[in-house]
């Protein structure tokens, strides 16, 4: 995995380790002005919003822009935002998209190529990114960004596009005061609290009716912004309450994956349990898509009426589609068991040979934005249970 | 041969000979014929609506024969032929045999002629009770009992999918096919779409019912984009499975009868919709 010490991840300890300012308490007052002075340093801020019915990563101009007073009820191909404590900044956790959109784009033009007298040429476009501040990076999509990282920055290879995007990205995590049904990011190790890969953490805390917000440095670069906000120092009790809140997250999670699944799943590529999940999966690629790890992609070249022109695009795919496994002749994964089995053991175990972890965060969107509500932690203890019964 | 939704995959483009002798068995400028059959022309109204690209398409192409554009006839052979509508007459039985055999390459464009259309809604029920309910005299009507796709009739090489067709495919199915390369249209679900717009799912955030998950993409998610669910206009997906959406739909509340007339719209003949529909009989 790619350092990235002294630009985005200053990991946590470090800056634990160098005295002033690593955290204080702040208020609503002290949002509005974190956003302004992420602003003021050029960049653009990225956090929650409410559209269509869901929280969705949109544009923070203000303090003022953040949904206030939401929560949401998940389950399995269920999602709903509701009124929730109409004091509380963070009561929601997360949506359908994940942060993957602003780093790796559904649709990216690769290049464009133009017929000449002799022969072609080839023009690779600019990558206009943004400064980006994600605001509200949950724990599992700070592990999921971790993940990402390893894929397109980790290996033999740099994707370019991806590192142009990430490099300047400062982030903003919040802790998770609470989890909904589909959460099992404990069970995966990678929440409800962040362990460091932010600049800056915060945690909602209500003590006394009065919401505050818990804020900790992880990065050099964040102590300069952390110390101009308005703010009071954090005491013991503050830091209580935050670890309180984090834990009781925790344990309200009434989902969690199986343990040693990624060994359960490589003993039972041939269960007839897959063929049980084919019958119910649509093979309609939506837990992919919303997958903050899932980074497959598939090239499209399209050329001008004339054939002057062509050009690539490389847009999000899925192993769900046929065309995925298409080779010379035909797909090689006709069916959705095949295809439901290559995405879970992918996820949950091969991951593992091919990147030294699991690609799965424990968000659950793959649960909540089946169509049909099928569970993968579910799948797996059905697996589990069936070698018990053997 | 039906490229979509016949073999699951989508991959025939009809042409077999990308290179070979290079120009696809096409003409230099090649003649396009525009063929109507049962239908409401709207499928025809989208080559229409390409407005700006029609005059490049027409510097391409010699339009022979496009009634709703031009009474100027060009006599065949064609070189493609994009035909709209189904076969609901014996007459048109006859005439599309006689444009196949007049046309080097043939493409259906639109659900009435890849799929019978809103008319194959007949097809589940007797044609006499319907013509004598609607015409005061139904001895004038000469029908078929069932209205079916143009594939069921003569070898296609081409289907694009749509109530209507969506112009842009049209112009990437023309491109291709006048430039020897494969046309660039998925079959995967309408889901795909969404999310790569980052279009919220309204069954999962509202409780809409949407075909979505079982319909081809296409239409640039039209429908979900505004807070509706997927009408299936495009037709069943590659390998879809609409009785897990079905069986779902009756848990979320909805009747049989409703699960049936879901699924029996503008694609109520295609294969898999036809036969999802008839299991909630």
């Amino acid at each position: 995995m790619v350092s990235r010490k002294g630009k985005t991840n200053g990991d946590a300890a470090a800056a634990a380790g160098a005295g002033t300012m690593e955290r204080a308490v702040i208020d609503r007052d002290g949002l509005d002005a974190l956003i302004a002075a992420l602003q003021d340093d050029g960049y653009q801020v990225t956090g929650p919003a409410v559209r269509d019915g869901a929280i969705v990563p949109g544009r923070l101009a203000t303090g003022a822009d953040l949904p206030m007073g939401w929560t949401d009820s998940q389950s399995g191909g269920h999602y709903r935002l509701e009124q929730g404590d109409p004091d509380r900044m963070f009561d929601y956790v997360v949506g359908p998209q994940s942060w993957k959109a602003s780093l790796y784009p559904a649709e990216q033009l690769l290049f464009t190529a133009r017929r000449g007298e002799h022969g072609f040429t080839v023009d690779e476009p600019r990558i206009d990114a943004p400064r980006l501040a994600f605001f509200g990076v949950r724990p599992c999509d700070l592990a999921a960004i971790r993940t990402l990282d390893t894929v397109f920055e980790g290996g033999p290879f740099t994707d370019t596009r991806y590192q142009v995007r990430r490099e300047g990205v400062f982030i903003v995590a919040v802790n998770c005061a609470r989890s909904a049904d589909t959460c099992f990011c404990a069970s995966m190790g990678t929440g409800p609290k962040a362990a460091g890969g932010y600049d800056l953490a915060l945690t909602e805390i209500t003590a006394e009716g009065r919401t505050r917000f818990l804020i900790e440095a992880g990065s050099e670069r964040a102590r300069p912004i952390l110390a101009n906000l308005p703010q009071q120092p954090a005491g013991a009790k503050d830091v209580e309450a935050a670890e309180t809140a984090v834990a009781k997250a925790a344990k309200a999670q009434t989902r969690a994956m199986v343990p040693e699944v990624e060994a359960l799943l490589k003993r039972n590529l041939e269960s007839p349990h897959w063929d049980q999940v084919g019958k119910r999966c649509l093979n309609c690629s939506n837990c992919t898509l919303v997958c903050p790890t899932c980074f497959c992609s598939t090239v499209e070249d399209r050329t001008s009426l004339d054939g002057h022109e062509a050009e690539r695009r490389r847009r999000w795919d899925s192993c769900f589609t046929m065309d995925f496994s298409y080779v010379h002749g035909g797909s090689i994964r006709r069916e959705s068991s095949s295809r439901y089995r290559q995405w879970m053991t992918h996820k949950l175990a091969t991951w593992h040979d091919q990147f030294g972890m699991s690609g799965c965060v424990g968000c659950g969107r793959c649960i909540a934005w089946c169509p049909v509500g099928i569970d993968i932690t579910e799948e797996a203890r059905a697996i589990a249970d069936s070698e018990g019964r053997k | 041969m039906g490229a979509n939704g016949k073999n699951g995959n989508g991959r025939s483009n009809g042409n077999g000979n990308g290179h070979g002798n290079g120009k696809n068995g096409l003409s230099e400028r090649p003649k396009l014929a525009v063929w109507k059959f049962s239908s409401c022309d709207g499928c025809q109204l989208s080559l229409l609506d390409c407005e700006d690209e029609l005059l490049a398409v027409a510097e391409k192409v010699e339009i022979a024969y496009f009634l709703e554009a031009t009474r100027a006839q060009v006599k065949g052979p064609y070189d493609i032929s994009l035909v709209e509508g189904s076969i609901s007459t014996p007459e048109d039985g006859k005439r599309i045999r006689k444009i196949r055999r007049q046309s080097k390459v043939l493409i259906t464009i639109g659900a009435c002629a890849t799929a019978g259309g809103i008319q194959a809604l007949r097809n589940f029920g007797r044609l006499y009770d319907y013509i004598t309910a609607v015409y005061a005299r139904p001895d004038y009507i000469d029908a078929l009992a069932s209205s079916t796709p143009i594939s069921e009739h003569v070898p296609v090489d081409f289907e694009l999918r749509g109530c209507p067709i969506n112009k842009h495919q049209l112009l990437e199915v023309l491109n291709a096919f006048l430039n020897h390369r494969r046309p660039n249209i998925p079959t995967y679900s309408q889901c795909v779409e969404c999310k790569r717009h980052g279009t919220v799912c309204v069954m999962v955030a509202k409780g809409t019912p949407c075909l979505g998950p079982v319909t081809q993409a296409g239409c640039g998610n039209l429908c979900p984009s505004c807070d509706r669910g997927c009408y299936g206009c495009f037709g069943p997906k590659e390998t879809p499975n609409t009785s897990s959406l079905a069986t779902w739909f009756g848990w979320q509340g909805m009747s049989q009868r409703d699960i049936r007339h879901v699924f029996r719209s503008f694609n109520a003949g295609a294969e898999a919709f036809r036969r999802e529909s008839e299991s909630h009989e």
